[in-house]
């Protein structure tokens, strides 16, 4: 340290005579050079001045003193600066430190939210959840039930950041602890409907979507809170229908009714659930229609789910030139017999 | 995009003209305004949306909040002109059947 700064004020010097004496851009350049290695070893600008006074005097002994005292004028306005500068140091380390513990939490809620994709002979599911920042406000969640029914959460937290998903654990342990025989969807979203309103700021609150599919029968039985319609595609017509319930976002009203509704799925038809990021993707300044992505998750369908919804994503990833606006999660579950 | 908020006192009705777009980055700017109109008591507040091209679920957000306030404190909120881009949200999510929401203006609202 102490070698480095008297070699490079000794550069500084020479640098200094040299533009004193010519003019030249060179030397402008080079103690650029100078002053960006100066700011990486952390030397406050009043030492840089003080430097300079000293070069100055080196260079001419019998200098002005008026203008000598000048720079001792300039170098003592100079040292809140070097201050102010020191703060941002210590802000910097802070802000690092602060972004691994978020990177952590993140971590975490992974771990916490973590749901396996159920392996259920005739089913084939493929699922992909994407935040847009470091934590996701969107959510899904599997459950096996003992009647050998699949149920399938899609949620998104109303609300960004930490607080959203710190609100997702609190959905998901609900769901884990609701008995089995409550499990019919509507139940589900009436009980979850009282947890958040009692347990969640006003203006915050949870769309979802649940689901309920018998794979021996195919028949699919499903309920909405405010969350974003999904759709049933039909092989034989070769088409599409929303599919979407009445019924009011979780953790607004107590007083709030859920109702349930009833599709049948036959051999290699689709039920597509999905969250607002996907809907609400932007082609430059210009929203996609839902018939876009409809037509996007056809083009893929002669893949699996999983590489279904993967490309899927990539393909909106692509549109977007890669920077996600929101929160992006897509389900497909198919009937394969 | 930004969001202009335009505030007009009419007949002991305060009209909020919004325009722009409603997301997270601005909707901070939203909750501070609603939280100083709608503090005191009886208020009824109207809320013109015309100029509002997009609005995310964070703005949802606010305007829920935005109607406990008024309920509490014995007012109205009303929103009007809105967009159908934004109007399917509130109908998405259920909210206009708990609030008053219109995609036509009122009489003495942008008239």
């Amino acid at each position: 340290m102490e070698n480095f700064f008297k070699e490079r004020a000794e550069e500084y010097k020479k640098l200094l005579a040299e533009y004193i004496e010519t003019q030249d851009e060179k030397a402008l350049y080079e103690v650029e050079l100078v002053s960006k290695a100066f700011i990486k070893h952390n030397i406050l600008p009043e030492e840089i001045i003080n430097l300079h006074i000293k070069a100055l005097k080196e260079i001419y002994p019998d200098l002005v003193v008026s203008y000598e005292h000048s720079m001792d004028f300039l170098l003592e306005a100079m040292i809140s600066y070097g201050l102010a500068h020191q703060e941002i140091q210590v802000l910097r380390e802070q802000q690092i430190a602060l972004k691994s513990e978020i990177s952590i939490a993140a971590e975490m809620q992974q771990k916490l939210l973590r749901t396996n994709k159920p392996e259920v002979p005739g089913v084939d599911i493929g699922v992909i959840s994407v935040p847009a920042n470091q934590m996701n406000g969107d959510y899904y969640n599997f459950l096996l039930n003992t009647d050998g029914s699949i149920g399938i959460a899609m949620a998104d937290v109303i609300g960004k950041g930490i607080p959203a998903a710190l609100c997702m654990s609190m959905i998901k342990y609900s769901l884990d602890s609701f008995p089995e025989e409550t499990m019919r969807p509507p139940v589900i979203l009436n009980n979850l409907n009282r947890v958040v309103e009692r347990n969640v700021e006003s203006n915050m609150f949870i769309t979802m979507m649940y689901a309920q599919y018998f794979p021996n029968s195919g028949r699919l039985a499903f309920s909405s809170a405010g969350h974003e319609p999904g759709y049933y595609y039909n092989a034989v017509e070769d088409r599409f229908t929303e599919i979407t319930t009445r019924g009011l976002v979780l953790g607004v009203s107590e007083d709030a009714e859920y109702e349930e509704k009833e599709l049948l799925i036959n051999k290699d038809d689709m039920v597509i659930l999905l969250t607002d990021g996907v809907t609400e993707c932007r082609d430059g300044e210009r929203f996609i229609e839902i018939h876009e992505v409809l037509e996007v998750i056809k083009q893929y369908s002669h893949l699996s789910s999983q590489e279904m919804v993967e490309q899927v994503y990539k393909h909106f990833e692509r549109l977007q030139d890669f920077k996600l606006q929101d929160d992006f999660s897509l389900l497909i579950l198919r009937k394969t017999v | 995009m930004d969001l202009q908020i335009k505030h007009t006192e009419k007949n002991e009705q305060t009209i909020i003209s919004l325009s722009g777009e409603i997301d997270a980055y601005t909707v901070t700017k939203l909750k501070e305004t609603f939280s100083t109109t709608m503090n005191s008591e009886g208020k009824d507040v109207i809320v013109d949306l015309e100029e509002v091209t997009y609005m995310d679920s964070t703005g949802l957000g606010v305007f829920v909040s935005a109607l406990k306030t008024a309920k509490e404190n014995d007012g109205e909120l009303k929103l009007v002109n809105v967009q159908d881009r934004v109007y399917r949200l509130f109908q998405i999510t259920g909210l206009n059947e708990i609030m008053d929401v219109n995609k036509a203006a009122i009489r003495g609202v942008n008239e």
